[in-house]
């Protein structure tokens, strides 16, 4: 369903990230911010909290060792032993190369899942922009709207932080 | 009181004010606005392929076809067509299969080493060179693939379960390892690829006025909106990608040698394989980015990315490695000596005056004594040079494996078995064959999608630049309070 935001554009990041502090400054809410590139500093600014996708490689990365493990023991020693150049049937060293492989495959696979779901991004989504150019050359932000006084101060900063447009627009982000 | 907001923006002027007043980023030319940096990357792709694109692609494609010729003849006369012979077993296929998995090994270098150490340089080269890597790792596949025999059973190396037992592969080989570590290598760079694409995907989408460019565009970038808390995910899940992707490559070319290394054959059987082979690996495959890049940089015009502050680098990068892989070769030879083995002192005494002495020559003229030019910055300045040398550290890099391989089997243990390997027209075509292959591919890929990191440079220009610019240029913060 479509929600109401008031969305500010500018045309460098710099404008942006100041707004973005003062906004923070007084514990008003954002939505997010739309930019082309990642900003970096923009994290802390918007307080956001640290992913938790790296539990995901973590998880993933462990599974795919433990996996590539159990299955080379078990085809090795009780499935099928075989003598070969007499090595003994659980040489485990030799079954380390294979367990590292598959520990970062599950990872990355895994890591890169995680990040298309949590993202909500799948092939063929109709892409939603805030405003025209995000990708390109402009820096929006978008503040929830509601009754309340949150949404008129913010208003006010959005003013004083001199964007290259404001406006009011209801959109499903 | 003045509002925070205000005073930034009194203090930092307006967008182009401020890009006056502050240092240009070190790695583009010039203060594109990020609008331009979209048209210059895009226009490349957008415009019509002029008349030297479309003779490499002529010839590219008829070397592929002569790829698919000889691959088809191979397929129903079997391996007898090449020059191996029961001493020479592996001879041109495997050469070639090491070259080309080396050649990859520069991208994944480029795209996550460097990103985890931070080198800013790598923004505008990092999209080209993982294109090749997985280019050059599909060349790479093909080779072994090839060298099987018997091709459509190529999926007995996987462990399935099936009706013979099930009998399982040998997990101690590293023939099985090398198989898990290339498909997990090619797997792993095709995705770190496909996602440092998609915030372009969308930047072309969004470019694309309608039509099947836009569809296609629309489906490949997932629905990207540039949305902030997003940008935080994916940068880092890309740092957890070169996490992974670093130990790797590593693996990938160690394994790569342990095929050689875990046999008793004098020249193969040497501890020093695992280094000297991930050196070598990047070695060539920087030589192959060079060459690559400053092809296209002239053609694509894409000079203002692409700088000569980056060959410079690169440069560095090969002189680096080249002394690394000299090093190496000087001490295969010390330990042969010094290690007092009859068999190992024969095969470095035959290495060097034996009947492939002269390719072992080319070898060292290229990958030992060319890339020593690079010590001087002239060298590095000079187009030409660069040039010529990346292309002679292919050449020696592929007579390196040439060398370990054919010369360490020709002349075995047993003088009775001693034999010469000579190459017939099948073992050079297909040569020529996956070079056709990878070019094909290369030059489709400048067509079609953004051959350098849009957003990537955007971000080396932007904001985060003029903070990193100023900390790194002691003479920045005058400027930027004067």
């Amino acid at each position: 369903m479509a929600r109401e935001f008031l969305v500010a554009t500018y045309s460098d990041a710099n404008s942006l990230m100041s707004t973005v502090e003062a906004l923070r400054a007084e514990n008003l809410k954002i939505h997010d911010v739309y930019a082309p590139y990642p900003i970096h500093g923009l994290d802390r600014a918007m307080r956001l909290g640290r992913t938790r996708l790296p539990w995901v490689t973590l998880l993933a990365g462990l599974c795919g060792c433990g996996v590539a493990l159990a299955f080379q023991f078990y085809a090795a020693v009780f499935d099928w032993g075989m003598n070969v150049g007499g090595k003994p049937d659980n040489s485990t060293l030799a079954f380390l190369p294979i367990a590292f492989e598959l520990t970062v495959l599950a990872g990355g696979l895994a890591t890169v899942a995680a990040l298309l779901l949590r993202a909500r991004l799948y092939p063929g989504k109709r892409e939603c922009l805030i405003v025209e150019g995000v990708t390109d050359n402009r820096f929006a932000l978008a503040i929830p709207k509601s009754d309340s006084d949150g949404t008129a101060r913010a208003r006010q900063i959005l003013e004083l932080s001199r964007p290259d447009k404001l406006e009011e627009k209801a959109a499903e982000l | 009181m003045m509002s925070p907001i205000i005073q930034t923006a009194a203090d930092e002027g307006t967008p182009g004010g401020l890009a006056q007043i502050l240092p240009a980023p070190r790695w583009v030319d010039g203060h594109p606005t990020l609008h331009q940096i979209t048209d210059d990357v895009v226009r490349a792709m957008e415009a019509r392929p002029g008349k030297g694109w479309w003779i490499c692609f002529a010839i590219s494609l008829a070397a592929l076809g002569n790829l698919g010729v000889m691959v088809a003849y191979l397929f129903a006369k079997g391996i007898g067509i090449w020059g191996l012979n029961s001493s020479v077993g592996w001879a041109f296929d495997i050469t070639n299969f090491v070259f080309w998995v080396g050649i990859g090994h520069a991208g994944t270098l480029i795209s996550a080493i460097l990103l985890l150490f931070r080198q800013q340089w790598r923004n505008s080269i990092n999209r080209s060179a993982e294109a090749m890597t997985i280019f050059a790792v599909m060349c790479a596949g093909l080779f072994p693939l090839l060298h099987m025999g018997r091709p459509w059973d190529a999926f007995f190396i996987f462990p399935y379960p099936n009706q013979r037992g099930p009998l399982w592969v040998n997990f101690r080989s590293p023939l099985v390892w090398d198989v898990v570590a290339i498909s997990t290598y090619l797997t792993i760079s095709l995705v770190f690829w496909y996602l440092g694409m998609i915030p372009d995907l969308a930047t072309l989408r969004d470019r694309a006025a309608c039509g099947i460019k836009k569809v296609v565009f629309r489906v490949l970038s997932l629905g990207w909106n540039g949305s902030h808390r997003t940008w935080s995910r994916y940068e880092t899940v890309s740092i957890i990608l070169a996490g992974l992707a670093t130990p790797l490559v590593v693996s990938v070319h160690t394994i790569v040698s342990m095929d050689f290394a875990t046999s008793l054959v004098p020249g193969w059987h040497a501890t020093i394989f695992p280094p000297y082979f991930v050196a070598g690996a990047i070695y060539s495959g920087f030589g192959m980015v060079m060459t690559l890049l400053i092809l296209t940089r002239q053609t694509m015009h894409l000079e203002r990315y692409i700088t000569m502050r980056h060959l410079d680098a690169m440069a560095r990068v090969l002189l680096l490695t080249g002394s690394i892989v000299s090093y190496a070769y000087a001490t295969e030879f010390f330990s042969a000596w010094f290690g007092g083995n009859l068999y190992e002192r024969y095969h470095f005494i035959n290495r060097a005056t034996g009947p492939y002495a002269w390719g072992f020559y080319i070898m060292v003229l290229c990958n030992a004594i060319t890339p020593q030019v690079f010590w001087f910055r002239k060298a590095r300045a000079n187009v030409a040079a660069l040039f010529v040398a990346s292309v002679a550290v292919n050449i020696g890099m592929w007579f390196e494996r040439f060398i370990i391989i054919v010369v360490s089997l020709h002349r075995g243990f047993l003088p009775s078995s001693w034999a010469m390997f000579y190459p017939t027209v099948f073992d050079v075509g297909i040569l020529v064959g996956a070079f056709g292959l990878f070019f094909t591919c290369f030059l489709l890929f400048i067509r079609v999608l953004p051959m350098v990191a849009i957003w990537e440079v955007k971000g080396t220009v932007g904001h985060g630049a003029h903070r990193m610019a100023l900390s790194d240029d002691e003479a920045a913060p005058e400027v930027a309070h004067g």
